[in-house]
């Protein structure tokens, strides 16, 4: 019950996309509040598990520690647009497309999907970066 | 429409630009031969890497490498299966022929004897340089390849 409370919150976050949330103060996502404990996003730890090495390699790996500066993928070599809203709005807009690459990049990283309550922190996270 | 007399040069150049993006042809290999798009094909396949143009394998090839994508050379490449049998069909369609042998289709351009054939002049500690790093990386080199181009006066070796 409480994980499908989180997934339902996730999909408001997602469905309230757009350059509007770039505006919003640090580490607040309007759809997380009203949740208390189990459904509340944390900037914090979306922060922590962005950075946090997996196998090995961390989001921060292809996406930099600063997910405000543009990436390079570590195999490939190729460039990855910022993942920060706030200065690349394509982000974040297209719920289908962030579940596709949660799905992907999580197994690549940690070796298996990550919950939507990690998918709501770091989107949490990448919301709370200002320019 | 209305637009100001002095607007029409500016307006004919836009329209020419674009008629000519539209239909100029994307170079393929040194035989420039058409090199065709497909928008799934395109956003699905070039995000991690070039959409590295269908003619460059064999069918053979391209069929393996979608019923891999789960775990496709390490990273996981998964799509919803719809999507992924149209973007095979564009592929095969499209594909290189195949030399009939007996060995299974290479699943890598970067390792059949065509793609050692025209690069055995890049030295081997090239490839692995820091600016290219992988041979995968054409763009790196070669600087129109992310539109489908390879020619040789186009190549920069960093
Ligand atoms: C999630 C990232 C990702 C996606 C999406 C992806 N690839 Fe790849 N692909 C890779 C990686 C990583 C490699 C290995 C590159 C290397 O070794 O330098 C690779 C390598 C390849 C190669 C071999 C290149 C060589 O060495 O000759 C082919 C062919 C290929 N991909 C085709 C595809 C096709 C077709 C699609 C679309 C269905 C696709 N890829 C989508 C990550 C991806
Ligand atoms: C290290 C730099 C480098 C990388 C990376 C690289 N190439 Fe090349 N490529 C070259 C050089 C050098 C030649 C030889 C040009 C010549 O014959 O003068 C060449 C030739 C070619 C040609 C023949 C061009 C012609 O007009 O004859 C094709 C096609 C080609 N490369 C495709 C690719 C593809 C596809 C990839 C990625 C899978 C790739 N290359 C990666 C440097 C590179």
């Amino acid at each position: 019950m409480a994980s499908r409370i989180v997934l339902f919150q996730l999909i408001l976050l997602l469905a309230a996309a757009g350059p509007a949330l770039a505006a919003d103060p640090p580490g607040i996502v309007p759809a997380t509040q009203a949740g208390g404990d189990s459904g509340s996003f944390s900037a914090g730890r979306g922060e922590q598990l962005f950075t946090t090495r997996g196998r090995d390699w961390s989001c921060a790996t292809c996406h930099t520690a600063d997910p405000r500066n543009p990436g390079r993928h570590t195999v490939t070599g190729k460039a990855i647009a910022p993942m920060a809203p706030a200065v690349n709005p394509e982000r974040l807009g297209d719920p289908a497309k962030v579940a596709k690459w949660f799905r992907r990049n999580c197994k690549d990283v940690f070796a298996r999907e990550c919950t939507p309550q990690e998918q709501g922190d770091v989107i949490a996270y990448l919301r709370s970066l200002g320019k | 429409m209305n637009i100001p007399v002095r607007m029409y040069p500016l307006v004919i150049l836009v329209t020419a630009t674009l008629l000519a993006a539209a239909t100029a042809p994307a170079v393929a290999d040194g035989k420039r031969k058409p090199s065709p798009a497909d928008p799934a094909w395109q956003e699905e396949c070039g995000s991690c890497h070039i959409a590295y143009p269908p003619r460059l394998l064999p069918a053979g090839s391209w069929q393996r490498l979608m019923q891999g994508l789960g775990d496709h050379f390490g990273s996981d490449a998964s799509l919803e299966p719809q999507r992924a049998a149209a973007i095979e069909a564009f592929l095969v369609a499209n594909a290189g022929r195949s030399k009939d042998g007996v060995t299974a289709p290479p699943l890598r351009i970067t390792e059949t004897p065509w793609f050692r054939g025209e690069h055995d002049e890049v030295a081997t500690a090239k490839w692995r340089s820091p600016a290219i790093g992988s041979p995968a990386n054409c763009g790196a080199c070669h600087t129109q390849a992310e539109r489908g181009s390879f020619d040789e006066d186009e190549i920069r070796i960093p």
